[in-house]
């Protein structure tokens, strides 16, 4: 009995899937950043005309067809139109042949200068934001699908402990409020799971799009934190370990927020 | 400036269609401060009106208490097949259009 109980075990760190008990959240529990907000935010991002992120998703589809770089080449000149649809889910992903973590913009960027021989887009840079959004769009409603094995999965330590490393003036790690505390009121708002589902997404205070990496950046200056760079490892671990916290939410891009 | 227009494609004439516009702009309010400390300048959609087969059929004059990239819904009575035209002008003098056409039968 325990030789089967050991060897399950191992079946189950083979397959990538992390022990339940790990999970602060259990999958039922799970509830996206949408459930959160008033039903006036919730239409608007359901609202596939009015929602404004729709706006870099238009954005986006045509930058998609348009040559850029040396090679004169497209997104398009490889890639089919749809056959981005279940991408965006599977991020952040090992690249198999750097075996190096990349996120969705990350993965955009190293397609344009090693393949399109194109210089990379600007992190928030408003042409990044509308290819993102095009792209997670086409995972619309496919849950989050990361994965957490082989070389990822050094990642994913890494980034399970930036989410529970204590930060800044107030001393708070993510999992603080975000664990700990969600569906309570934090002055006016009620406190998310802090998931990464709906990103790129509209942010009300923003009143433009944004990544989840500014997100992130939002949290941290909340809790006067130092603010790392965009694109450095650390956010990047960091997302892995919020994809798989957030496994099985459905993909919303993109997403209306506070 | 980008812009999507929402209209039925076809409608039956004397129909109450909706019309629905969402047009990309900061509407940057006039009282915000830059990283320097600088006040950046007010630059609104102050005003966007709506053709329909050359009679307009709506204005507004907008001001800086709208949100960025404005979203303007309204109704209007089909009554001829032919173009709805929205034109916008902003603070700093940049002009948008944008048109779709509708075919009104009966």
């Amino acid at each position: 009995m325990r030789f089967a109980g050991l060897a399950l075990a191992a079946a189950a760190l083979a397959a990538g899937a992390a022990p339940a008990q790990e999970r602060a959240i259990p999958s039922g529990e799970l509830k996206s950043g949408s459930a959160f907000l008033g039903s006036d935010l919730r239409a608007l991002q359901n609202d596939a005309f009015a929602n404004p992120g729709m706006l870099w998703v238009e954005r986006g589809e045509k930058l998609w067809r348009e040559p850029a770089g040396k090679k004169n080449l497209a997104c398009a000149s490889c890639h089919k139109d749809t056959s981005m649809r279940g991408v965006a889910a599977s991020y952040p992903k090992i690249d198999k042949a750097s075996g190096k973590l990349f996120n969705l913009e990350g993965r955009i960027n190293q397609c344009r200068t090693e393949r399109m021989g194109a210089e990379p887009l600007r992190y928030e840079s408003e042409d990044l934001l509308a290819l993102t959004a095009y792209i997670a769009r086409q995972s619309l409603g496919l849950p989050i699908a990361a994965r957490i094995d082989g070389a990822a999965r050094a990642h994913f330590e890494t980034g399970r402990a930036a989410y529970h490393l204590r930060r800044g003036q107030m001393n708070l790690s993510c999992a603080h409020c975000h664990d700990a505390q969600w569906g309570k009121r934090l002055l006016s708002e009620t406190i998310s799971q802090g998931h990464p589902n709906a990103y790129p997404a509209y942010r009300m205070e923003w009143q433009t799009m944004g990544s989840l990496e500014r997100r992130l950046r939002a949290c941290l200056s909340g809790i006067r934190a130092e603010m790392l760079p965009y694109g450095s490892q650390e956010y990047l671990d960091l997302e892995l370990f919020l994809a798989w916290r957030a496994q099985g939410l459905p993909i919303e891009t993109p997403g209306v927020r506070r | 400036m980008a812009a999507r227009i929402q209209i039925p494609r076809e409608a039956k004439r004397g129909d109450v269609i909706e019309v629905r516009i969402l047009i990309q702009h900061p509407m940057e309010t006039g009282y915000r401060h830059d990283d320097v400390g600088h006040l950046i300048k007010r630059n609104v959609i102050n005003a966007l009106s709506c053709r329909y087969d050359g009679v307009e059929v709506f204005r507004a004059d907008l001001s800086s208490g709208i949100s960025a990239n404005p979203y303007v819904q309204f109704y209007t009575v089909a009554e001829a097949s032919g173009d709805l035209e929205f034109t916008w002008i902003d603070d700093e003098g940049e002009r948008g259009s944008e048109r779709q056409a509708i075919v009104v039968r009966g």
